[in-house]
Order: structure tokens, then sequence, then C-alpha cells
């Protein structure tokens, strides 16, 4: 197990190096610059502003910069004096304690000379676009939004699917059997808007039971969720039928039946069991699906979470943020894989994690 | 993908757990013998599931409780997140409403007529040659951290705004005053600071309420630009004490954080979560308090135009400054959506350095074929006005050029429109093209990728099609690239919109100075160059519009640019809210709306009979006793609103 972990580990480093290398030399390569805009700017303006973001720099030494805490302005070399010499004017010299000196020292307005330490650090820079803000600011604000509203997503595509699954096999064959499947179809057929969509034409307009968007309280959470989680529900009743199905026609449910048994005991301590397992190796890539696939319903309901900034940083060429949001996403797909190979040795004893 | 690598025991084991073994009873509840055997993994078994599915609900009521706010007395969409409080280095619409509602600059603008206004300053004087302005700052101004605010407050802030190491995009908006457009562009090339020193400058503090402003040449619209957010002041403290607080850069970011920030306007910043809302919370401070209706205001940053109507038809937003295209013919029947003129015009780019686009008789012939009507009758549909010259609709007592048509909107413009394509069909055969000549030129409309752009596109390409037999292709970029390809001259005829900073035709017609930076069609002319330099000194006014209109001219005789339609508004406006006159700009200031009362409500809609002809009374969700400044417990307006209703675009 623990050797499983390492090489999972080592893995992980390896891929994060790749995406986070790849994506570098990609982001800043496509055409285009975070500060184009529709109105020109003065040249003597837009050295600066690319100044202190190192947009002048060469690409390796932008990259070397992203990825370490290593200092690489030029002002001296190697080496930062982290400060530049600007002329003072009367108002400053008045303030000054030697009113004879004619600059002053300023602080470098290139950033990341200090604080910004570089993907090694943990530190991903400020926001090209956003500019109040680090690119760890941001994603520290959006990403438990991001999380609550896929948990609960979860939840519900568990909470349906399981339950339209294991109706859809007892049934097996009646009327409920085939409208449970039509229903299941059709969510994995309609993407999440459209269902979004209905939801807010008929619980939000019609009932007026649910607000259509926003974020804040409990009741913002139940719509957005609710559609986020619906495919992956219809997804999870089909492999819950079948899993069940297939569970229902081995020996020892027979066993259990001959000896009396009642149906109610038979599925939930032994069916359940076995019937769930394709289910529980379903749930990691479903669980990534959610987190990574919220985007379109975080704009559909104003959520603020880290789905829209995946998208948005892109189209802005805001390159630190885009960075930051795909090595997140790069982390939580490669661990939640990796998390989902442990629970599936936990629940089925009859898989061993290859130890090699 | 990551490939997952297994061994499946194909064994039938007894550590299944639910396969009774051999020899033992069955019976309830687990076996001693697999309890002894491997009691931790079942241990997980069971505790996992319960934890697993309840960790979700944890997470999310987490999450939830960092976010409960109690509601706010008004709440508008302001469409996206703003990039940054700081007002010198800010450019965008959003951002301008935020700042507008938390600073105050040394004029405000009148919120109909954009006229100046006491604001920071109580009172000016400008000498006889126009060249020297001299600020009175008001004595009760206070910044939120209860410094009074005084005239070094905005030598500061304008010396920091010009700085270019600030790097301002906007810094040329303050190039009107001697010297800062030299002390601005003066650096040094290896770091980017000023060599210049300050001093250079016209901006002192002449005492601590004189603030004297010297410029290089009259400028008519000087006291609008000091009521433009980029001229705010911002406070010295605040930068130097972050400064202090948080070494390294983390001051860059967190003096503008809303616990830090120090502020000078009616509003201030109350909280923050990045694309989700701004909180403005009133300013008690604020010099001119009674006159501020709110508690708080909530700007969404909902970026989605059917979600942000949503919201409004929910009664959760007050305000949107823009709905989707689709839903335009039935918001108009609505009294809470009348467009109104916006001071923006919609127009083709033409290279005129790529053949065949060098001869003015082909753009001219591309200019007449363009079927202006349909496109704002069929696509646009909010009642965009077709246009034919480039300053667009609304300038006041300025005489616009247009360009030489028969196209007749309010006759019959079928005809006259044909008129015109038979004219443009002559004149591409007198250029040689067409039958007999060289083969017509295939021609590339670039847009940046959005629906309301390719349908406009289209029809502009059908039109090029039926009239002069041309083709015409539709080529999209996406945003950025688009922008690099048209400042590249990298395209033949390009999509482009410009709205106005100020309302004067300068703000448009300096654009197409030869070789200016938002040029971007190779075009320049000298007799063009001369006469937008005379206007910029001309102090008569008349003249200076005359000056204007003979430069427009020559723009419409030659035609490097198209234009198309001119702008309108799209707010959704909830009938309660008051204070909120629209203006040419659609610039709107916190500091004066307020709720009205169902009383009011119903007196204001009573002034206005012949509007509500057309437009149908729809529900104004809110307080039943509106919302009041102290200062005017009923009825703010009591000649009625100067929110003019009735736009002469649609009636």
């Amino acid at each position: 197990m623990l050797a499983f972990l390492l090489r999972r580990l080592l893995w992980g480093a390896l891929t994060l190096w790749a995406v986070v290398t790849l994506s570098f030399f990609l982001m800043r390569n496509v055409p285009g610059g975070p500060f184009d805009g529709e109105r020109e700017i003065d040249p003597v303006i837009k050295a600066n502003i690319e100044r202190q973001y190192h947009l002048d720099w060469p690409q390796w030494k932008q990259y070397v910069q992203y990825i370490g805490p290593f200092n690489l302005d030029e002002t001296s070399g190697i080496f930062s004096t982290k400060t530049i010499e600007e002329p003072v004017s009367a108002r400053e010299a008045a303030a000054n304690d030697d009113p004879s000196a004619t600059t002053r020292t300023v602080p470098n307005a290139r950033y990341r000379t200090d604080l910004f330490g570089g993907v090694l650090a943990f530190d991903f820079g400020p926001s090209f676009k956003l500019k109040d803000f680090s690119v760890n600011d941001i994603i520290g604000q959006s990403l438990p939004i991001s999380v609550a509203l896929g948990s609960i997503g979860l939840l519900w595509a568990l909470l349906l699917g399981l339950t339209a699954g294991v109706a859809s096999a007892l049934r097996r064959g009646t009327g409920w059997d085939l409208s449970l499947r039509l229903v299941a179809t059709m969510g994995i057929a309609l993407p999440n808007f459209v269902i979004a969509g209905f939801l807010i034409m008929w619980i939000a307009f019609n009932v007026e039971a649910l607000p259509v968007a926003g974020w804040g309280a409990p009741r913002h959470i139940l719509l957005p969720s609710l559609a986020l989680g619906a495919p992956f529900a219809a997804y999870i009743a089909r492999l819950t039928r079948t899993g069940m199905l297939e569970v229902f026609s081995q020996d020892h449910i027979r066993t259990a039946r001959a000896k009396g048994l009642p149906d109610r005991l038979v599925l939930f301590r032994h069916a359940l069991k076995g019937g769930l397992l394709p289910v529980v190796s379903y749930l990691g890539p479903a669980v990534a699906g959610i987190l990574t696939g919220s985007l379109v319903i975080e704009r559909l309901f104003g959520i603020p979470g880290t789905g829209s900034h995946f998208i948005n940083s892109a189209l802005n060429r805001d390159y630190t943020l885009a960075m930051g949001v795909t090595i997140l996403y790069t982390v939580l797909v490669y661990s939640l894989n990796t998390l989902v190979d442990l629970a599936y040795t936990l629940l089925d004893p009859r898989i061993k994690l290859e130890e090699s | 993908m990551l490939t997952r690598r297994k061994r499946i025991s194909t064994r039938p084991t007894a550590a299944l757990g639910f396969a009774p073994s051999a020899g033992t009873p069955p019976r309830r509840g687990p076996r001693p013998g697999s309890e002894s055997r491997r009691g931790g993994a079942s241990l997980v078994r069971t505790v996992l599931p319960p934890v697993l599915l309840a960790l979700p609900l944890v997470l999310a009521a987490w999450s939830l409780s960092k976010s409960q706010l109690p509601p706010a007395d008004f709440t508008f969409n302001n469409g996206t997140e703003v990039a940054t409080l700081d007002p010198a280095v800010v450019t965008g619409v959003p951002e301008g409403r935020i700042l507008r509602a938390i600073f105050e600059g040394l004029t405000v603008k009148d919120p109909e007529t954009l006229a100046a206004l006491p604001g920071m300053a109580e009172s000016w004087t400008i000498s006889d040659d126009g060249l020297v302005y001299t600020f009175k700052i008001r004595e009760n101004a206070f910044w939120t951290n209860g410094d009074q605010l005084t005239a070094h407050d905005f030598v500061f802030s304008w010396e920091r705004f010009l700085n270019p190491l600030t790097a301002a995009e906007y810094a040329y908006q303050l190039w009107y005053v001697k010297g800062a457009k030299a002390y601005t562009t003066t650096v040094d090339p290896n770091t980017g600071a000023p060599t210049l020193s300050f001093d250079t400058v016209g901006i002192r503090a002449a005492d601590d309420f004189t603030l004297e402003v010297v410029l290089e040449k009259p400028t008519e619209f000087f006291l609008q630009l000091t009521g433009f957010y980029p001229m705010f002041p911002v406070n010295e403290r605040n930068i130097a004490e972050a400064m202090e607080k948080y070494p390294g850069d983390a001051w860059k970011l967190e003096w503008l954080k809303p616990e830090n920030i120090v502020t000078n306007g009616p509003y201030k910043v109350g909280f923050r979560r990045v694309n989700d809302r701004i909180r403005l919370e009133k300013n008690e401070l604020y010099w001119d308090a009674d006159a501020v209706a709110f508690q708080s205001i909530d700007a969404l940053a909902v970026e989605n135009y059917t979600t942000g109507l949503n919201l409004y038809l929910q009664g959760d937003a007050y305000w949107l400054d823009v709905v989707p295209t689709m839903l335009v013919p039935r918001l108009l029947e609505r009294e809470d959506y009348s467009p109104m003129p916006y001071f923006g015009t919609y127009f083709y780019r033409v290279n005129v350095t790529r053949e065949p686009f060098d001869d003015p008789r082909i753009r001219r012939a591309l200019a007449l074929t363009i079927d202006r009507k349909r496109i704002t009758e069929k696509i646009t549909k909010s009642g965009q006005i077709p246009w034919y010259s480039f300053v667009p609709y609304g300038m006041d007592g300025y005489e616009y050029a247009e360009m030489e048509r028969k196209a007749d909107l309010d006759g019959n413009y079928d005809v006259t429109f044909a008129d015109d394509c038979r004219e443009a069909a002559a004149l591409m055969k007198e250029a040689g093209y067409g039958a007999g000549g060289k083969p017509l030129p295939t021609i590339e409309i670039l847009y940046n990728t959005s629906e309301a752009h390719r349908d406009i596109a289209e029809v502009v390409a059908d039109s090029w099609q039926r009239n002069l037999g041309l083709t015409a292709k539709l080529a999209n970029q996406e945003w950025k690239v688009y922008l690099g390809s048209q400042t590249n001259l990298d395209y033949d005829v390009s999509r482009s919109a410009w709205i106005g900073d100020y309302i004067d035709p300068n703000t448009f017609l300096d654009l197409f100075l030869d070789g200016g930076e938002n040029n971007k069609t190779g075009w320049g002319n000298a007799r063009y160059d001369e006469l937008i330099y005379a206007a910029k000194k001309e102090r008569d006014p008349a003249q200076r519009f005359e000056y204007f209109r003979e430069a427009e001219a020559i723009l419409m005789d030659e035609l490097p640019v198209i234009p198309i339609y001119s702008y309108v508004t799209q707010n959704m406006l909830n009938p309660r809210v008051g204070g909120f006159p629209g203006n040419l700009l659609n610039e709107q200031f916190p500091k004066w709306w307020y709720l009205r009362s169902d009383e009011e409500l119903d007196a204001y809609r009573a002034t206005q009979p012949e509007y509500y002809e057309t437009n149908a009374v729809v529900d104004a969700p809110g307080p039943k006793g509106g919302i009041y400044p102290p200062s005017a417990p009923r009825g703010r307006f009591p000649d009625g609103d100067p929110r003019q209703r009735l736009s002469p675009l649609h009636d």
C-alpha cells in the first residue's frame, strides 16, 4: 500500500510538471496578450505594465521565475535590488529628512520580487486581470463554493441514481423499470444546462419555490446541484441496475432467499454490496467530472465558483490565473483517481493494489 | 489518462464477508472469526460510506456559513467582476460604477446632463485664457479613515496616476495638463521610472484647500474629466500603511482589500467576494451623507445575460444594463425596458493598406450597399439608429457630417436604398472591377466571436453579394486574437465599435489622426489632422464644432470607417428606482439612487400617460414605503423625476 502511494506520488509530481510546463508555454504563445484591449495603450505605459508582470523577459526566464522562489530581477544582475530611483518633486523633498536629495528610491514595480514565490512555494502569483487578488486568493474564495456545489450534486446523483437503479432492478421488466430507464437515458442524453433551464422554468418561476440564481444561503444550492448531479444520477442508475441484476442471479443470493430471508434483508445485507461495486469505480471519474464540469452550471446560476475562472482566465489571457486553475484541476483529478483506487480495495477485498 | 492497474484474484474467498463459510451456521451480524482477522478493514467498510455521505453536507454547510449576508437595500447586476478598485489603473464601465460609489472627484457629473457639479471642490475659477483652473476644496470632506481631505491628496493622487511606474492606461486623459505628457512618457528605459521631476507638471497645492492646475492648452471638457474616475483621489496614508504592514509585494493587493481601502465617496466597500458581489455600505463620514438613501448596495458580478434577467424578474435585482437580444421584442412592451440613445457607434473598419480597399470608390461602394435598416430592425431590434456619420447620435449643438447617399430613413427607404446600390455598382465598374475589368475581389469580414456580430456580418455579406456581386466570407476570431489582427492591420474589413469617454466629437474624431494608436485602418489625411488640431485649440464652441464637422466630412467622404448604427442603452430598471435619469453615457451615480413608495410610484406613472399607452405596467417588487435619503423623506423630485422616459427612438 505504501509503495503504491509512493509510486502514485512520484507519477503525480511528473504529471504535474508536464502539465505546468506545457500549459505555461501554450498559454504564452497563444495570440493576444493579457493587456491587449480595444483601446491601444501608450507604448511607455504598456511596457511598464508588462514589466510589472515580467512579460518583458524571455519566456524561459519567466518560466523559471514562475516555477520557483528564485529571484531573477535584472536591475542588478541575478539578484534584485527591489528598488529603483526616481526624481524627487518639491512636495516630496519637503517631506524628506534630507531636503537636498534629488532622487528617491521607490519599490520596484515588478511583482513577485519577494512575496510571490512561485509554484514550488504554492504561490501562483497575482492575477493579471483581477488585479486586486492573488491567484491563491481567488482559488481560496471560489474552491470551497465549487466543492460545496459538487458535493451536494454528488449526493443528488447517488440518492437519485441508487434509488432508481435498485427500484428498476427489483421491478425488472415492469412499466416502472421501463419508465425509470427512459428517464435515465434522457438524463444521460441531455446536457446539464438543458436540465438547468427546465428546473429554473419549473421550480423557480412556476412553483416559485427556490431562487433562480445567486449564492449565500442553503436554498441557493438545491437547484444548481440537482442540475449538476442529474446526468451523473442517470448514469449511476444504469450502472446500479446492471450491477444489481447481475448480483441477483448469483448463488449466494439464491441461498439467502432459499433460507427464508425477507427480500429487504437480502437486498440490504447481501445484494447491495456486490451490486454497487461498478458504482464505486465510477465515483472517481464522477467526482472529478462534477468538480471540473460545473462551469456551465456556475454561469447559469451565477455561482462564484472556480469553473468560471477556468474559462474567463483563458479568454482574458490571465496567464497566472489560468495556470493556477489548471494546476488545481490536475491535482484534483489525479488525487481523486488515487483515492478511488484505494476505496475500491477497501470495499472489494478481491482487488489488490498491484505492488511491483 | 491514468490507467488503473489491479489484479483481480479469481479465487472465491471467505473474506467476501457475505458468503457463509462451510460448517459455520448462518448467523446474523458479523462473525467473530472475520472480526479478529480483518477487523480494521471491516470497520472501515462500515464507517466509511456514512462518513463519505456526510462529508458533502458538512462541506456545503461550512462553505455556506462563510457567505451568509443580510440582504442589501438595493441590488444591481454589475455584469462582471471589477478588475480593480484602484482608480488610477481602472478602465472599464463596471469598474466605473463602483468607483463612482466609493470615491468622489473634484467635480461630479449631473446625472442627467453630465455637466460638472461641485464635488470635492466646492467651487472653481478658470483664468481668462482658459489655462489655469483653481479649485477650492471643500473643508467638510473626510476620508473613511477620518483624515481630512486636502488639495495635497489630489497632488499625491495625480502624481501617482501620471507616474509611469503606476502604468495607468488612462494616463493620457490628464495629459491636457501642462508637462503631464512629458512626465509620463520620459522614462529610464531600463527601469521604466520617470526621469523628470513632478515639479515640471502644472499641478500644485497653493494651500491646504486650493488646488491649482495649469493646462497645456484650453480644454473645453476639462471639468468633465475631473469627474471621470481615473482622476479620483486615493489616500496616501492608506498606501503607506499597507506598505509598512505587508512587506514584499503583498501591499500592492492589500491596500485595496475591503478592510484596508480608504475612500471618500457616498459609499464604502463592506465586503467583496470574487465573481460574486461587492457589498457597498453607506459612508457616514461623507460630506453629503444626508442625500444618500441606502444603508447597503450589492453589486453582483453575474455575467450570463439570461441569469441576470432571471434575477431581475424574480425581484432579486433592481437594475441590469443588458438583456438577452432574443427577448428584446417582448421586453419592449414593458414599462421597465426603454432603450435610450447611447454615445457609441457600431462601424466597420476598412484596411486601406490593402488592395482594392485603397480605392475610396470601392470603400464608398461597400458603405452604400449596407442595408442598415434591415440590421437595426431585424437583428439588433432595440431601436438602434441606422447611422451615416461617425460621431454618434445625441451630440447637442453639433451638426453631423453624414456620408453622401440617397437612403432616406423617413421617406421611402427601399427605393432610395436601391438608388444607392445602383450608384455603388457603377462605382465598382468605374474602379475597374466586374464585367470586362478586374475580377471582383473576395472580402473577409472579421469579427470577434459573438452571435450578434455574426448576424450583422451575415446581413452585410448578403447585401454586398446581392448588390455588388462580390463574395464576402465571415471570419470570426476569439476576442484577443481579433484585437491583435486589427492592430496589425491583418484584415480586410473588421467589425468595430467605439463608445465616447465624454460628450464631445473629439472623443470620436481624434481616433483617426494619421498614425493614431486607435486608428487601425492605415488611413491618414493631412487636412483632417489639421482640422482636428485646430479644433483642439479653438475656444469658440461654434467654430470648434465647425472644425470637427469639416473633419468628419472628410472622414465620411473617404470612408476608412463605415458607420452602421448608433447605439442605444439596454437598461432594465425596476420602476420603483428613483434618482436614475438616463444620460448619453449611461453613467449612473449611486449617490442619487433611492426607492419610491407605492404612492410616489403611482404619482410618477400618472405624469406620463402617453408612455403607458404602449408600455404595460409591471410589478415593481420592493419595499412598499420606498427607501428615501434622510434629507428628502418623500418625493425627491417633486416636479417629476428628471429621467426622460420617452426616447426619440420609438414611440
